[in-house]
């Protein structure tokens, strides 16, 4: 069995713990079923801190969106966004593919201009400031490396455009190239390096510049799993020490989770919720993001009742369940619930607790880590649960298994009401 | 019942050996009708007798009169002078404008796009006497400038083409990085694209050179006595008797053009 709380940062050490399992298949070390549960009756413990999550950012201003509008044609690609990106930041755009946030950081990078609003950098307003006068340096997907120019030649581009004198040039692409460790590798031409190497210039070529915002377009998006990770915390690292404000985007949840101090979550051109990695992923604010934003159980119902501690939801699908009335706003019928995966656990005998729905496994796939479940609760009501990979024991869980759905009601997020 | 795994070869060995010896015949068949009449004239420039059908002994006697010929070596300097000219324009007037093509979207793009092929399928007869008549209407004397401006009509679209023809697969952020790195459009240009683009103009550029050394019909319109180019003298000498100069003088010209052919596609290759 298994019912671990399992946040993203997590999942190595339960990998850990299912490949030691895999070493020892008879080694019995699980703990009792209610046992656990009785260890989560106590309140919820704080989210174990992520890489990303650390020392404070400024709270100067240094980039600040008024209203800005984008429209191509008939297609609104950024519609009226607000946002404020303070100095030393490092903020992520996250949003599915055609949500704007390429659009976005092109507007950032003056690629493009604003149909209407404004955009300003530490208080000067460059809406129409072509790219080339702007203190902002892009890092792009294809990381647009010069094929005709050598690795320093490329790197030392920016200053020789700015008249900067050859002896500071070259000390600077010298730094440069130390800073992102490809220092020897100057006289390299693009064609003779791999993938993370080449990123790893593109990388150098907008730093060497100093800007005052370095911008990001899934530059991690090309090089594979295991290097892409390294990569993440790497630039996280770098970010840190040059106290640079980055603006990264990307699709790929995960990345940002590990990565930023705030995210901003884009749909539809909109920015959908802004807030640090914690907050988005444990009180996602809209049905969009919670369901973008790692996996959820979205659940619509009418508030029944409430004790002003706890409140009854009745789903559509006919099945109780018990919130924090501190999450309603007083005057609302409706709700709609988010239920993390892994915050459900999974036991065989019925715990005694208020959120308990009895169920059959519907289906078990695997996905490495962890084992996500579907078990059916109600004849219309499906939930996904995620428990830790525990497929070579006895305990493991299997299709058409009886099993209880418990979940606490702090885990329970009202996502919107009404 | 035995599976075999299918093989390249479908025939049987034997018709296998036939159906090459077909293709193989046809293919020499066809290189000789290409080929035959240009092997003549080569190997007829190092015949002794004046007469192009009786071969009587090896000699180079033609190419030493050639290069005594001072008439026949002035037309040779000014094929090289019109050619040389009307390449740097080609090369000005193709890569900017299959750049501006490319990159910028305005009214009639797909026009002029049209349009500036058009020099290229005209019959030279045509474009010859239309230059002829545009340069009497504005009053422009016969004489280099003509010669020169007429072989850039029909030399530009090969540089263009094959300028194009890399644009087309040109990453779009590689122009944004330069913009985004502080360098103004035209910087961007010169300093990023065009170096991305050199194998291409330089394999558009020996296009155009050959061509204009080559051309005779336009050039008959648009030159003077003083500007006539190396193919238009060929042609005067050849209408009053064949002469084994001029054999001679075939053959330069038929190695330099497939030199120069051949150095266009080695460029073409050398695109990383």
């Amino acid at each position: 069995m298994s019912a671990d709380p399992s946040p993203p940062g997590a999942e190595s050490a339960l990998a850990a713990r299912a490949a030691s399992s895999k070493l020892n298949p008879n080694v019995q070390n699980h703990p009792d079923t209610q046992l656990e549960w009785e260890f989560r009756l106590t309140p919820l413990p704080a989210m174990p801190a992520m890489p990303a999550a650390g020392a404070p950012v400024s709270t100067e201003t240094m980039v600040e969106l008024r209203g800005v509008t984008k429209r191509f044609a008939s297609v609104t690609a950024v519609d009226a966004v607000d946002l404020t990106i303070r100095k030393g930041e490092f903020l992520t755009l996250l949003g599915p593919s055609g949500c704007g946030k390429t659009t976005l950081l092109r507007l950032l990078a003056g690629f493009e201009i604003p149909t209407t609003g404004q955009i300003l950098i530490e208080g000067q307003d460059v809406s129409n400031i072509p790219p080339y006068r702007r203190d902002v340096n892009q890092v792009f997907q294809s990381y647009a490396i010069f094929p005709h120019l050598t690795v320093e030649e490329n790197i030392a581009f920016g200053l020789k455009m700015r008249h900067v004198p050859l002896a500071e040039r070259c000390a600077r692409v010298e730094e440069a190239l130390a800073l992102v460790s490809l220092a020897g590798l100057g006289k390299r031409r693009p064609h003779e390096l791999s993938g993370g190497q080449r990123q790893r210039v593109a990388l150098a070529r907008a730093l060497v510049c100093r800007p005052k915002v370095l911008l990001l377009d899934e530059p991690l998006s090309a090089l594979d799993a295991k290097l892409r990770h390294d990569m993440q915390l790497e630039l996280k690292q770098l970010q840190r020490q040059l106290g640079i404000t980055f603006v990264f985007v990307t699709h790929d949840q995960e990345e940002a989770l590990i990565m930023s101090d705030r995210i901003a979550v884009i749909h539809r051109g909109r920015i959908d919720q802004l807030g640090t990695a914690t907050e988005i992923y444990h009180a996602p604010a809209s049905a969009f993001t919670a369901d973008f934003i790692g996996e959820a159980n979205l659940l619509d119902g009418d508030i029944v009742s409430s004790n002003g501690v706890t409140a009854l939801v009745r789903l559509d699908e006919g099945v109780e369940v018990t919130v924090r009335a501190a999450a309603l706003r007083p005057g609302s019928t409706r709700a709609l619930l988010s239920i993390r995966p892994e915050k459900i656990y999974i036991t065989r005998t019925k715990p005694a607790k208020d959120n308990c729905f009895k169920g059959a496994i519907e289906n078990e796939i695997f996905r490495g880590a962890m084992d996500e479940l579907r078990i059916r609760v109600a004849h219309n009501l499906q939930l996904m649960a995620m428990v830790a990979n525990e497929s070579a024991h006895e305990h493991a869980w299997h299709k058409g298994d009886t099993v209880y759905c418990a979940i606490h009601t702090d885990d329970i997020v009202v996502v919107e009401q009404k | 019942m035995r599976l075999s795994l299918p093989t390249r070869n479908y025939l049987p060995a034997r018709g296998m050996a036939r159906v090459r010896a077909l293709f193989g015949g046809w293919t020499v068949l066809v290189l000789l009708f290409f080929y035959a009449p240009i092997l003549f004239l080569v190997a007829y420039s190092f015949n002794s007798s004046r007469l192009n059908i009786v071969w009587e002994g090896f000699t180079l006697k033609w190419y030493a009169m050639l290069f005594r010929d001072n008439r026949l070596m002035a037309a040779l300097e000014n094929s090289v002078f019109v050619a040389v000219l009307a390449t740097a324009l080609s090369v000005v007037v193709g890569t900017t404008g299959a750049w501006l093509l490319h990159r910028y979207r305005y009214r009639g793009v797909r026009t002029i796009s049209t349009l500036a092929f058009i020099p290229m399928v005209v019959p030279e007869i045509i474009m010859g006497i239309s230059l002829l008549v545009f340069f009497k209407t504005v009053d422009v004397g016969l004489g280099y400038g003509t010669v020169i401006v007429a072989h850039t009509t029909f030399c530009f679209p090969f540089v263009m083409a094959a300028v194009q023809a890399r644009l087309a697969g040109l990453d779009p952020a590689l122009e944004e990085a330069a913009l985004d790195l502080g360098a103004t459009p035209l910087k961007a240009f010169w300093y990023v694209i065009v170096p991305y683009l050199m194998p291409a103009i330089l394999s558009g550029a020996l296009m155009a050179f050959a061509l204009s050394m080559d051309e005779l019909i336009v050039t008959y319109f648009t030159s003077s006595s003083s500007s006539a180019t190396l193919p238009l003298r060929i042609y005067g000498m050849a209408k009053v008797g064949l002469n084994p100069m001029i054999n001679a003088l075939s053959t330069i010209f038929i190695v330099a053009t497939i030199v120069l052919l051949l150095a266009s596609e080695w460029v073409k290759r050398l695109r990383r």
